[in-house]
Order: structure tokens, then C-alpha cells, then sequence
């Protein structure tokens, strides 16, 4: 299973990378491989204020639909809109081009509730 | 019957362009064998089982007496007083008692579900792959149709029927030899197996419909206009009631999405604010790069064109169209 480092963790699988105080969110390649082939993801609307791990969007794949959370707080600033067309890009790429959103004026003191890589790995062990 | 064995769209993918084997053994198999003079088979399907002509099948339907689907069926014509009917695993123990308890004394009845193993291969390439399996040349062997013949010198049966839409074999065989043939098939590079998954998007983007989920016992041949395979001389269970019924209160429609979401089993149907039916079956169609459906609406909304499918957060768009929603496969080359 592919683990980022330098990339956080949640329980349900979401990932943030932080850069100062924008945060990139996407599911970790766990969560893809759980779900097979995603066939459609919601449009996240720029400006949303979002919390920490409430919903940010829903993720549809052949075999269910999945609500994603958010990692941590802020606003979102892009929705990765390549997924309109292609998102089948989160199975290909989870960490790269499948991408789901970016937010900027984060939270950064909500860091100390993710895991980081090291973390999620034993997190994962104890899924098996 | 694993849902995948990968990828679900691969799959489907694969059946429309190349040729997939599905494991669908869980099919119920049942046989009735009766003199045609003493005729009491021929009054409980829908189906005439005395006009289909040896070596062919036909579509049809177990009615309980209201008129409501006991299950959907093949019924294979095996010679002039020998028939098989093929049934879904779950309905085929009910089936089995009620078309039992219809039969005169004369009549024998035999479930070989446990028996019979059932392979699926569906797709274009599917031809070429039966030709070599089975050392024959079945080009000539129509839809709806089948032959009996041979797998290592034991019968079995080879049936151009299926439920993906494309040029397709339903293998009927004994047990203990499917796996051989299972390992045979799949010995061609070519061929690769599909699941549960891929054989439900298969079916729906021909919009044909799942019995438990888009048909049960209170869903009538009318509802799913379905009244003309319905025989008209014979007598069947059921025939009163559907004789008698005049106007359906809601009928099965097929619709398309303006996105790709797949609508889901009891999303509701709405046109403008009005609540006008629900959905039995969704998924996200890859052909078709939408999400695509079967639902019931009532009666008197269905020549209408746009609707709405409630997601619960949000209605999306949606276009009633007639199935199949992909069109020029292989199933009929």
C-alpha cells in the first residue's frame, strides 16, 4: 500500500499535505483500492468553509458512495475540476493528479489530530 | 459468484470488446418431462412451452394468481415432451413446488440445480472461443437457440443466450466438470473472467431488468409492458387476474443522467416538486460516461421526457429514454 511521507492522516483515510498555510486533500491509495473504480465525484463549490472532519464531498464508485471528510480546517480554494471528467484519476494517481481539493487559511493546530505517515501505517496494520 | 476479480469497469470493458466467463452456477435448473397429449405443463407459465420448437428457448413468467411475478425464466424446449427451465437461485425452490403442484400425476418433475453448473461466455470474441472449445462450428446457431452436445464425452448444453447484450454462450454442465471447463475457457489469453459487478452494469446498460430488485410479486407484466409475451390460447396462473386488469398505476421506465451519478435502488422520482415513482436500479454506465436507470413511475406521467432523481442532498436531472441505453452491440451479429 502506497504511504506518503510528509503527508497527514485520518482515520477514514482522507490525506492532507500542508504548505505553510494551505492544506491539498485526497483519499490515500487504502481508501481507493477499498472502493474500485470511482466513477463520479460531487463538485466542491470554491469558498466553502469547511471543519475539521465534516463532510466535504461524496465519492461514487461502482460498488458504493462514500462521503469524504476533511482533514482540517479552512476554505476551499480549488476543487481539482479534472475529476468532473476523469475520476477515475483518484485510482490512478491518489496522491498526484487525483488530488480532490486544496484549502487555504487552515488550522494548523488541528495537525496534532492526524496521523502522520509512520502512524498511518501501523493504523493500516491493524485494519488487516 | 465473486461482485469482481479487479476491476468492475475493466470488466465490463472487456465483455463488450473482447470476451468474458462468468461463474453462474448459482442459476436454478428445473426439469419437467410430460407426454404433450396429456398437457398440464402448458398451463402454469406464460410461456406456450407446447409452440417452442425443439432446440429453442423462450423468455417468460411464474404469475401468482393476482398476476404478480413469482420470477422471470427460460424455458428451453429439450425434445417434443422434455423441457428445462432456468430460474434465479433465490425463487427456485418456491418455483420448483408451485409448477409441481400444477403438474398432473403423469408429470415428472426434478430440480438439477444442485447438479448443473452454469458458465457464461459473453462477448464479441465469444464465438470464436466456443468454436475452439468445443470443436464445432456454431455460427449457424441463432439467438435462442441452443445444441445439445459434448464436453469431454459428457452432454451438455450450449445455449446463444446470455444477459450482457453481446454475442454470448450460456453453458449448462454437469458439476464435476466445471471447473476443468472453467480453466479451459480462461486458458485462452483472450478471455478473462467477470463478476457479479460487471454482469449488473452489463445488464442494465440493455436496460434489462433484475428480478429482487426491478421485478418481484408485486410488479405485474403489465407494469413492465411486458403483456405482449404473454400467451393468449393456453391457460397459465394468473391468467384471470391479468386478463381482467385494464390500466397498470405505474410503469417501468428507463432514464438517463445529465451526470454520472448512478442513481440508486428507492432514490424517488420527481418532475418539477411531484413525487412521481422510484428508482429499482442505478449504476454509472461506462459506454455512456452517465449514470443510467430503471425506476417505476406512475401511469399517467410516462410520456414525459425530464425528471428529476432525488439523491437526498440534491436532485439531478435525468431523461426518461426507451432501453436498451447502448445500442448496436454484438448481440445479434
Amino acid at each position: 500500500m502506497n504511504i506518503k511521507e510528509n503527508y497527514y492522516y485520518t482515520k477514514e483515510h482522507e490525506w492532507a499535505q500542508i504548505n505553510n498555510n494551505k492544506a491539498k486533500i485526497g483519499i490515500t491509495d487504502y481508501a481507493q483500492s477499498k472502493l474500485g473504480d470511482i466513477t463520479y465525484v460531487e463538485v466542491i463549490d470554491k469558498g466553502k468553509n469547511i471543519k475539521q472532519f465534516e463532510i466535504l464531498t461524496t465519492i461514487e464508485s461502482v460498488k458504493s458512495a462514500s462521503e469524504i471528510y476533511s482533514p482540517i480546517t479552512g476554505i476551499v480554494s480549488l476543487f481539482n475540476n479534472k475529476l468532473e471528467t476523469n475520476p477515475e484519476l483518484i485510482n490512478q494517481s491518489c496522491y498526484e493528479e487525483g488530488f480532490i481539493a486544496e484549502l487555504e487559511n487552515i488550522n494548523k493546530d488541528e495537525i496534532k489530530n492526524l496521523m502522520d505517515h509512520n502512524a498511518y501505517r501501523e493504523y493500516l496494520k491493524g485494519l488487516e | 459468484m465473486p461482485i469482481h476479480y479487479g476491476s468492475i469497469i475493466a470488466e465490463v470493458k472487456h465483455t463488450r470488446s473482447n470476451v468474458s466467463v462468468f461463474d453462474i452456477c448459482h442459476m436454478g435448473e428445473i426439469i419437467v418431462t410430460e407426454k404433450i397429449t396429456d398437457n398440464s405443463f402448458n398451463n402454469i407459465l406464460t410461456v406456450d412451452v407446447l409452440n417452442i420448437k425443439i432446440n429453442k428457448c423462450k423468455y417468460g413468467y411464474l404469475l401468482k394468481e393476482d398476476g404478480g411475478i413469482l420470477d422471470d425464466l427460460i424455458v428451453y424446449r429439450l425434445n417434443e415432451n422434455k423441457w428445462m427451465i432456468v430460474v434465479n437461485a433465490g425463487t427456485a425452490a418456491n418455483d420448483y413446488e408451485i409448477i409441481k403442484s400444477g403438474l398432473n400425476k403423469k408429470a415428472k418433475i426434478e430440480n438439477i440445480s444442485e447438479q448443473t453448473a452454469k458458465l457464461d461466455l459473453q462477448g464479441p470474441q465469444s464465438l470464436n472461443i466456443i468454436n475452439k472449445i468445443f470443436n464445432g462450428d456454431f455460427n449457424s446457431l441463432e439467438y435462442f437457440s441452443f445444441i445439445n452436445h459434448k464436453y469431454k464425452n459428457k452432454q451438455c448444453i450450449i445455449s446463444r443466450t446470455g444477459y450482457t447484450g453481446e454475442l454470448g454462450y450460456e453453458i449448462y454442465i454437469d458439476v464435476n466438470q466445471c471447473k476443468e471447463l472453467w480453466e479451459e475457457i480462461l486458458s485462452y489469453e483472450i478471455v478473462k473472467p467477470a463478476g457479479l459487478g460487471a454482469r449488473d452494469i452489463l445488464r442494465l446498460e440493455m436496460g434489462y431488468p433484475l428480478y429482487g430488485s426491478d421485478i418481484d410479486r408485486n410488479i405485474t407484466p403489465l407494469n413492465v409492458n411486458k403483456n405482449n409475451i404473454i400467451k393468449k390460447e393456453a391457460d397459465f396462473i394468473g391468467k384471470k387476474a391479468l386478463t381482467e386488469m385494464q390500466i397498470t398505476d405505474k410503469v417501468l421506465i428507463g432514464f438517463e443522467m445529465e451526470s454520472r451519478r448512478a442513481p440508486k435502488n428507492h432514490n424517488k422520482i420527481f418532475i418539477n416538486d411531484i413525487e412521481i415513482g422510484y428508482v429499482t436500479s442505478g449504476c454509472f454506465s461506462p459506454h455512456l460516461n452517465m449514470g443510467i436507470g430503471l425506476g417505476y413511475i406512475k401511469k399517467e406521467y410516462e410520456n414525459i421526457q425530464n425528471i428529476h432523481i432525488d439523491f437526498g442532498t440534491s436532485k439531478e436531472k435525468a431523461a426518461i429514454v426507451k432501453p436498451p441505453f447502448l445500442k448496436n452491440t454484438s448481440l445479434k451479429n
